[in-house]
């Protein structure tokens, strides 16, 4: 009710003053580039536009719902390399706008949080699903459009669960996502009161895509039973190479298989279809999470405009973290952001490379607040605190 | 069934009253449905382009316009051989439409580039196209026939659209993901339901102002999954029948105090609906179980569940008796 009345008011001063003066709203999408990790297969090049291409269509997104209330909104790209210093140009993006969409690692993103100049300015973490940053390392002026390695763990888990799975066994790469990704699959098996009995690392260096019928069912022949094989391999180095070579006869899941993703183009549900078709027709290729992840970024902040009329970055990260707020994320229901590590939280498409097999939260997992909450980091155990 | 041929054979119904029927698009089978209101059973399938959305028939119900999605067009088809007799220039992508009183104008939603299409179906020509916010959907035009509506899902609007100049002259927000409009009491109110909002907003014609929001909360069900998509009005616009998407209920809501009265379990992702001649019954279709469910009006009870095609969408009554 107290939402109503709210949007009511600011839906009278918008009547009143709504093409009275034009409102401007830039915002920033920078990219530090990750070293790229070599990978076997040349299947599924990264897009050069990752990322930004999301950014682009929430841009035109905005301006179309701009334009009518006299809004108006512009994006400027950055990119810097690897090895290049991201810090000055962050520095100076800062000055001339208070919205800033990242795409960077983990590292970068907070020391781009700590600038002096980032302080009161609202950032978006478009790229990295570090748990640290939803926990410990969290920082008031960085919300999460990404989702969390927990948040899609924790959704497969829901589906291992819910088929009664319940023996799980794991191979591991040997990268520092694949361990956090294992770290987080590992946690949410015992949310969810599984078990995975075994942990094995994959320790070959040989190409795959030429001896993976020899060596894959020998390397799996001693894992202990297991209903499901997880894979915790982000790059899909490895893991697409294990599929109808184990050993045992039994589906695997994680980052091959069964992957719990925040976008997929197999979403077709919800109005995604439509998602999809605009972003083919700016981008000519698939939309990724990460531009998924940038698109919902720079969406929020035009919702934010077009409810509030204001583009002052407090007024806005208010209102973003508010129960007002809510964002049409063509996954079926509204998207908010957690009011105490600032993530969006969202449903998790648990996808194959051809169809849509689920989408977390399962039916029977309930919450008392949402049941979206019951992916990832619930507020009872965050170590955040620096939304209080 | 076995008494059939008897009664026919008496010379004096020799050419047997038809029963009423009800028109359902197959949005995944790209066909339509037709349910005998008799008898409640579908009595024939028709193709049609691909994926059918909106649909509806011409004042007169001598032709019907379907919105054949991903073929780029409106179709028109004659309703007693199901053919298609021809096609309408429709811009890209037609999901929903409606027919202006004048029984001679489409105005059409173009879902995937922004855009109202202002069809003249006797010329067959577009007389406007008219930008609006993304992905428009739901389409409404006043009783007089002067103020035509779209609402775009993205945008999160109504566009009011002069039907004499064919621009803007409005522009209202709403709650995310607008989805179906309507003009009710004799155009002195619009109805504008929001999908992912949960509401449905009422507005005052004449100043475009809000007047108040409709709230639905269905027992057992999260208000995310409670999202009211298309609705219709009892006779005499008393009680609008909302579905409420994959909450798998229609509320039926007083149109007076704006009140809802009763949730009545349909099928899955229930979508869109129509009523029969006297309104005493309301057929929606329920997209994820592919069927019809059939309501009692006085009763509020759910009374048959009819199998259609594949994501049943639109649903458009045909009067056979006169």
């Amino acid at each position: 009710m107290l939402k109503h009345l709210l949007a009511s008011a600011i839906f009278t001063a918008l009547c009143g003053a709504a093409m009275a003066e034009t409102l401007e709203v830039p915002l920033v999408w920078l990219r530090h580039a990750e070293p790229e990790r070599p990978v076997l297969s040349n299947l599924d090049p990264i897009p050069e536009d990752r990322g930004r291409a999301g950014a682009e269509l929430g841009l035109a997104d905005n301006l179309t719902t701009g334009k009518f209330l006299g809004q108006d909104y512009s994006l400027e790209i950055i990119e810097i390399a690897a090895e290049d210093d991201p810090l000055p140009d962050a520095r100076a993006a800062l000055g001339r706008s208070s919205f800033v969409v990242l795409d960077a690692p983990a590292a970068t993103l907070l020391a781009i949080a700590d600038l002096p100049e980032a302080q009161g300015a609202v950032l978006f973490n478009a790229s990295s699903s570090d748990m640290s940053l939803r926990g410990a390392d969290c920082r008031a002026n960085l919300l999460h459009t990404k989702t969390s390695f927990a948040m899609q763990t924790d959704a497969l888990m829901q589906f291992a669960q819910a088929k009664r799975w319940t023996d799980l066994v794991m191979i591991t790469g040997n990268a520092p996502e694949d361990a956090d990704f294992a770290a987080a699959l590992t946690a949410s098996a015992i949310k969810f009161g599984l078990e995975i009995a075994q942990t094995k690392p994959w320790i070959f260096d040989a190409d795959m895509r030429r001896n993976a019928a020899q060596e894959v069912p020998l390397f799996t022949q001693d894992l202990a039973d297991h209903d499901l094989l997880l894979v915790a391999d982000v790059a899909n180095d490895f893991a697409r190479y294990i599929a109808y070579n184990a050993w045992e006869p039994r589906p695997i899941a994680g980052s091959e298989g069964l992957r719990p993703v925040s976008w997929a183009p197999v979403v077709e549900q919800w109005g995604a279809a439509q998602l999809h078709s605009r972003f083919s027709d700016l981008a000519s290729r698939d939309m990724t999470p990460r531009d998924y992840a940038a698109w919902a970024a720079v969406r929020a902040v035009g919702e934010a405009v077009t409810r509030t009329n204001s583009a002052d970055p407090a007024t806005l990260r208010a209102y973003l973290l508010s129960d007002a707020f809510e964002l049409a994320g063509f996954k079926g229901r509204p998207l908010s952001f957690r009011s105490w590590n600032g993530q969006l939280r969202q449903p998790i498409p648990l996808v194959t490379r051809a169809a849509l097999v689920a989408q977390a939260p399962l039916e029977g997992f309930l919450h008392q607040r949402t049941e979206l909450d019951t992916l990832g980091i619930d507020q009872p155990e965050t170590t955040c605190t620096a939304f209080d | 069934m076995t008494y059939k041929p008897i009664l026919l054979a008496i010379p004096l119904l020799a050419t047997p009253a038809v029963a009423d029927e009800m028109w359902i698009s197959n949005e995944k089978d790209d066909t339509i449905s037709v349910i005998d209101i008799e008898t409640l059973e579908v009595v024939r399938t028709i193709e049609v382009g691909e994926r059918p959305r909106g649909i509806t028939f011409s004042k007169d119900y001598s032709v019907l316009y379907v919105c054949a999605s991903d073929s780029d067009t409106v179709q028109v088809i004659d309703p007693e051989s199901g053919e298609v007799l021809h096609e309408l220039p429709s811009g890209e992508d037609p999901e929903q439409f409606v027919l202006h009183p004048d029984n001679r104008h489409l105005y059409i939603a173009n879902e995937d580039d922004a855009i109202t299409t202002v069809v003249d179906t006797e010329t067959r020509t577009v007389v406007a196209q008219i930008s609006v916010g993304i992905e428009p959907e739901g389409m409404a035009v006043s009783p007089d026939g002067t103020i035509a509506i779209t609402t775009s899902e993205t945008t999160n609007m109504a566009h009011w659209i002069d039907t004499e100049t064919q621009e803007l002259f409005a522009n209202t927000l709403v709650d995310s993901r607008p989805r179906h409009a309507e003009f009710i009491k004799d155009g002195t109110e619009l109805w504008v339901s929001a999908e992912i909002g949960g509401t449905i907003s009422v507005f005052d014609v004449a100043t475009q102002e809000e007047i108040t929001k409709i709230d639905f909360a269905v027992d057992g069900v999260h208000p995310d999954r409670v999202q009211p998509v298309g609705f219709e009005m009892t006779a005499g616009d008393t009680h609008a029948f909302v579905a409420l998407g994959p909450s798998n209920h229609v509320a039926v809501v007083n149109a007076d105090t704006y009140e809802v009265e009763d949730y009545i379990l349909v099928g899955r992702r229930v979508w869109h609906m129509d009523f029969n001649a006297d309104r005493s019954l309301v057929f929606t279709t329920n997209g994820v179980s592919g069927d019809v469910t059939v309501i009692d009006v006085a009763s509020r009870e759910a009374i048959k569940s009819i199998k259609v095609g594949r994501f049943p969408w639109g649903a458009a009554f045909r009067p056979t008796d006169n």
